[in-house]
């Protein structure tokens, strides 16, 4: 049975089944617009925390490292909350769409962005404040210039969050609710399909999931390895 | 550099005073530079002399004790019209010429000032698209210094900017040390090189155990030093 699954799924994805291609769509859409948003968010963010000093500083820092941990059920629960119909943004009529998705992913990667980038800029504030002060920069210039130059660092921070929301089920379960051809997405589809038996869909999407988190990875590793060469990490 | 900026000199110090863990790393330390060229600052390793360049600088607030420029308090504009070198060079995660034209995108104010001509001044033509940090230490501080000039400084501060460095790039650092107090800027230049302090003082600043010990002009420091410390320090002996 496993066999003819595995055998199923091949054939799934060598015909680029219109359902998969579908659903891996919209991942992909629902995902990379929450990473785009966690992105302009969390870097600056993560830079400001990093760099600036403010009473209470610590804490702000202490409990973004903490939200890193965040259950994504509690998440999906949180924005339900807020986007059901009694909620307080319930009049928008968001809950059970892809922008519900996206508003929790969001809520649950731009912590991670925020919290990894505050880390890497941080000890490159440590190296770099003298120098930053020495030659007068700019407050702006001197933000970009922490992004820039941490830039490969922040890449696999960016990288780790996109990994962190395509993989991601119980929050898109929630607010989504897992609706067909309109919320299914890759991870709450495999939860459907393995529940119905229907195995060989579930593997070609998990299939398709792994080889995601390997090209990340990939990605990383290749950028990683040309930055260390030029000294730029 | 224009004749209508204020002075900033003379630099000097009264009762700076810094204790870290019960252990004063200037006490007391009073100074007053006021001759334009380059003054020395000499002393054994933990006297206080980069700590004096980092409050010179405003890099580090002293609890006790001013700092005065032309009898002005250190502020952004004076700060403006200084650069460091620091011992060890922090370079931008760029190329040579990137980490020039990040200082100079937002402070050119001399037009001479190209990233073309600032690298051929110290002899980094070739390298312009190296990553900064793959250059030789020696490289590092001749970008580093070609950094701080394109600042186009009144006041440089030079923290050991030569040691452990090969013969060539001492000399050239020399060399550029000199233009620039050729054009008018004041340089305060922190050395162990006796050979090294002999070609470049016109004056001397030795300071031990966090106070100015003496402040003479080059040629009676090395032929007749008043302090013991400096009579020690130049002889040879250990001083701590």
């Amino acid at each position: 049975m496993i066999t003819d699954a595995f055998v199923e799924a091949g054939r799934l994805l060598i015909r680029f089944d219109a359902e998969l291609m579908e659903i891996l769509a919209l991942s992909m859409q629902v995902s990379s617009l929450a990473l785009l948003i966690s992105v302009v968010i969390g870097l600056p963010v993560g830079a400001l925390l990093a760099i600036s000093r403010f009473p209470g500083r610590r804490i702000a820092i202490t409990v973004l490292n903490a939200l890193l941990g965040l259950p994504p059920v509690v998440v999906g629960l949180l924005v339900y909350l807020m986007l059901s119909r009694s909620g307080p943004l319930g009049v928008l009529g968001l809950l059970y769409t892809p922008t519900a998705m996206v508003i929790a992913q969001v809520v649950l990667i731009t912590p991670i962005i925020g919290a990894l980038s505050c880390q890497v800029i941080e000890d490159l504030h440590h190296e770099y404040d003298a120098q930053f002060q020495s030659l007068s920069v700019p407050r702006t210039t001197a933000v970009l210039a922490y992004l820039w130059d941490a830039r490969y660092s922040l890449i696999t921070a960016v990288l780790a969050g996109f990994g962190r929301a395509i993989s991601e089920v119980g929050a898109v379960i929630i607010v989504g609710g897992n609706i067909d051809h309109l919320t299914r997405v890759m991870t709450t589809a495999i939860a459907l399909e393995t529940s119905k038996g229907e195995l060989a869909i579930a593997l070609a999407l998990g299939i398709i999931l792994l080889s995601i988190a390997l090209i990340v990875n990939a990605v990383v590793m290749i950028l990683k390895t040309q930055a260390k060469r030029m000294a730029y990490v | 550099m224009s004749k209508t900026q204020p002075p900033l000199l003379p630099i000097s110090t009264h009762g700076l005073s810094l204790t870290v863990q019960g252990r004063a790393l200037l006490d007391n330390l009073n100074c007053h530079l006021s001759g334009s060229g380059i003054t020395l600052i000499m002393g054994p390793n933990g006297a206080g002399k980069s700590l004096l360049l980092r409050c010179l600088h405003g890099l580090i607030e002293t609890p006790a004790g001013m700092v005065r420029f032309a009898g002005e308090p250190l502020n952004a504009e004076i700060r403006y019209d200084q650069a460091m070198v620091f011992q060890h060079p922090v370079l931008l995660r760029r190329s040579v010429e990137a980490n020039l034209r990040f200082v100079l995108g937002y402070r050119n104010t001399n037009p001479n000032h190209t990233v073309d001509a600032l690298l051929a001044r110290v002899g980094l033509s070739e390298k312009t698209k190296q990553p900064a940090r793959l250059l030789s230490g020696g490289e590092q501080q001749r970008l580093a210094l070609a950094r701080a000039l394109a600042c186009t400084p009144r006041i440089l501060f030079l923290d050991e900017p030569t040691a452990s460095l090969d013969p060539a790039s001492v000399f050239l650092i020399e060399k550029l040390v000199c233009e620039a107090r050729d054009q008018g800027t004041k340089v305060l230049f922190i050395s162990h090189d006796i050979g090294q302090a002999k070609r470049l003082a016109e004056d001397v600043l030795f300071i031990h155990r966090g106070r100015v010990a003496e402040h003479t002009p080059a040629s009676t420091f090395f032929t007749s030093p008043e302090s013991e410390a400096a009579k020690a320090y130049l002889s040879g002996d250990i001083v701590l």
